[in-house]
């Protein structure tokens, strides 16, 4: 029995060394039939142009596929060091459904992949599609969201949230090409893509070579709308329109960081809507709080396209009651302010941009707007924040985000109500590592924070108010409050109280490039040094690796069951849509 | 003359603390304080302005205080000022998310990192305008050249 488990895994390690090529899209990828796509194939040693073979179901690929790809004898990586050769295909289509078993062979290596070419129902069953998502939304935000905003009595909740009352349900898989973690870049590019890809990759396979524009490109959501419909489409966040969540609608490359260029890809699909922050991206260089680093002015080639500029909220308000069916809303140079700072505190950067319309306005006013295209739309509607204040482990602010985020989960929900050609999806697109754990009672006895820690039956419930009911708990500083404790991070104090200053910074980069943590927490009064579990190079709480949970409710939302890959939700959205009927 | 001018503009507005920088540097104390409050006239989504404080000191010796970030690169010959410690990049994998209000310092000497919790105090010839530093890339608005800094 020993001899024979050491022979098979002797024979797994030849057959691993003998398939050292690389196919892109990698094997059991999915795609949307007719979708434009770049196909690949890496060798790890340089080989002879006539040595290459490359087979679809055992016919050659050049009758297969109808084209012939280009040969590079050498790809080169960093220090132009010699990496093997390469076969690249640019977009390649496939347009009948089926499987496709891919087969790379040249010198002693081989690679055989199997794709899912797949077709679209014939019908659309849907006209329009909200995808809302929540950034890092986990289950601890949603339950915190619960009970801050409804309340708990004697433990049943004293209301429900918009998105509790979704009636189809999927456990989603966000992991990543490359590892079993993943970031916002990768899962939002394989719900609209359809395929996995790596870490900060966004609309492409993550190739060996470092440029970051010359990956595999996989079609877009956006870009297979413009392709096959007249639909209109819409991106609304509350982030930088260039951060990896509204990007991935239409972007394609390696690095999520590449603003300056993903602004230029949003021009080029020119979603109809377009509300969220990051104008330092759309202003040429000279303007001072630009960030680009060339004197393109995408503000005015918006325009010249015939958007409608809206940069406040009294700005949106009247954009949205325009008829031009475009508009372009900038309201923050960078990330838009959390709610808590908006309409409560005015901390954070209110002072500079007083003015700034929450997800519900915007989202009602992206509605507003595409609903008058009678051929339908998409709309994406991101809340950026949760995911943002998760990171600094700032629980509160990510909790209220949470809060705002189903608000505007109702908004599209009365829309569908009123609408029922509409499928509404809500998700999220990774967790974090955030746990409710009981409440934090500053009337226990004591002065140590951590001995009015409550769990179990000592936990009892928050005492939040909302005497105004707007969902919104009056004060997130009451006496009785819920604690959210994250499950890594890097060295910070824990102050057991909510961060009234601003937004919590947990640690600071010395010169070694490591986070120590900020002192500037140290002397709250009962504030506990956490030592972090994290490598010292991370600046704050990571992702995890838990599934994501997503609801959906009108017409398509049976596609979602069980447990799915992110990629596969990319499916049902297009089979909902009809983008891939057969072809009479 | 002008100096004179200056120093007291100095005295009046920088109160205790241009008092303890006459204390420990009487070259220095003649030199405006700048803060981070006044380094813009307005903030908006169409762009910032430079403030007329910033447009009247250009050319001049001021100082200015601040956090330290780390160097982008160990051998790069300039380092950011923060109003803020910084905590780059909270929430993404990108170097390239600094604060709108940063002021980018070239240092006449080299001088050690200060750690990251230390307010220091720099002083050199103010600049304004978009800047690409030819060895990094690295776009500024706002400049010290010519300049040394101390723990303040």
């Amino acid at each position: 029995m020993r001899k024979l488990l050491f022979t098979l895994a002797a024979t797994t390690m030849l057959a691993g060394a003998a398939q050292a090529a690389t196919v892109y899209p990698l094997d059991r990828a999915t795609i949307l039939a007719g979708s434009p796509f770049d196909f690949k194939v890496e060798f790890s040693e340089t080989v002879k142009p006539e040595d290459v073979k490359v087979t679809v179901n055992g016919q050659d690929y050049k009758a297969a596929f109808g084209a012939e790809a280009t040969f590079t004898e050498s790809e080169l990586g960093k220090d132009e060091k010699k990496l093997g050769s390469a076969l690249i295909l640019r977009k390649l289509v496939l347009a009948t459904p089926g499987t496709y078993t891919v087969e790379a062979t040249a010198g002693g290596e081989t690679k055989s992949v199997t794709w899912d070419v797949y077709g679209t129902a014939e019908q659309p069953k849907a006209k329009n599609v909200i995808f809302l998502i929540g950034d890092g939304l986990s289950v601890a935000h949603r339950t915190a969201a619960r009970i801050m905003s409804k309340g708990m009595t004697e433990g049943k909740a004293d209301g429900r949230l918009a998105m509790d009352d979704l009636d189809h349900m999927a456990f989603i898989g966000t992991s990543s090409t490359e590892a079993v973690a993943t970031d916002s870049a990768n899962t939002m590019s394989a719900y609209m893509t359809g395929h996995k890809t790596a870490v900060n990759a966004l609309g492409v396979y993550a190739d060996r070579t470092p440029a970051t524009m010359d990956d595999p490109k996989v079609e877009t959501l956006g870009e297979a709308l413009r392709r096959q419909t007249k639909k209109s489409i819409g991106i609304v966040t509350n982030s930088e329109l260039q951060d990896a969540t509204p990007a991935a609608v239409v972007a394609h490359t390696r690095k999520r960081a590449d603003k300056a260029e993903i602004t230029g890809m949003l021009f080029d699909v020119q979603p109809d809507v377009v509300l969220g922050g990051g104008s330092a991206y759309f202003l040429g260089k000279e303007t001072p709080g630009s960030k680009r680093k060339d004197d393109k002015d995408y503000i005015k080639q918006f325009q010249e396209a015939g958007y409608t500029l809206a940069t406040d909220k009294a700005e949106l308000t009247k954009a949205a009651g325009t008829n031009t069916g475009k508009i372009l809303g900038l309201f923050h140079t960078g990330n838009l302010d959390t709610v808590l700072d908006r309409d409560f505190l005015k901390k954070g950067t209110v002072g500079k941009f007083p003015n700034q319309p929450g997800l519900v306005e915007m989202t009602e006013a992206a509605l507003g707007q595409l609903a008058k295209n009678p051929e339908g739309f998409f709309l994406m509607v991101e809340a950026a924040n949760i995911d943002k204040m998760s990171h600094p482990l700032d629980w509160d602010r990510a909790v209220v985000e949470t809060i705002e985020f189903d608000k505007a989960v109702a908004a599209a929900r009365a829309f569908a109500e009123k609408n029922p050609d509409t499928l509404v999806i809500v998700t999220g697109d990774h967790t974090h590592g955030v746990s409710i754990i009981g409440t934090v009672d500053d009337e226990k006895p004591g002065d140590e924070m951590r001995a009015k820690v409550g769990t179990y039956a000592d936990a009892g419930f928050p005492n939040y108010v909302d005497a105004n009911k707007d969902g919104y708990p009056d004060s997130i500083d009451v006496t009785r409050r819920l604690f959210l404790a994250a499950n890594n991070g890097p060295d910070h104090y824990e102050t057991f109280r909510p961060k009234l200053d601003g937004p919590f910074v947990p640690a600071v980069q010395n010169e070694k490039k490591e986070y120590v943590a900020n002192e500037a927490y140290k002397d709250v009064p009962g504030a506990v040094l956490v030592t972090g579990n994290i490598p010292r190079d991370g600046d704050s709480g990571v992702h995890s690796v838990d599934d994501v949970v997503l609801q959906a409710a009108g017409p398509g939302a049976e596609g979602f069951k069980g447990y799915m890959e992110q990629s596969d939700v990319y499916r049902v959205i297009v089979d909902a849509l009809a983008l891939a009927p057969a072809k009479p | 003359m002008s100096e004179a001018r200056i120093s007291r503009r100095a005295m009046l507005s920088g109160g205790v603390a241009a008092l303890v920088t006459v204390g420990l540097r009487p070259a220095q104390a003649a030199a405006p304080q700048l803060t981070f409050d006044d380094l813009y006239g307005s903030v908006g989504v169409l762009g910032l302005t430079f403030s007329d404080k910033v447009k009247q000191l250009a050319g001049q010796t001021v100082t200015m205080r601040g956090f330290m970030a780390p160097p982008l690169k160990a051998e790069a010959a300039f380092f950011v000022l923060t109003e803020i410690p910084m905590s780059i990049c909270p929430f993404c994998s990108s170097d390239s998310d600094w604060p709108d209000n940063i002021v980018v310092v070239y240092l006449d000497a080299k001088q050690t990192f200060v750690q990251p919790n230390t307010v220091i105090e720099v002083s050199g010839t103010l600049e304004y305008g978009s800047w690409t530093d030819a060895e990094t890339g690295f776009v500024s608005l706002l400049r010290l050249r010519g300049a040394r800094f101390d723990e303040a």
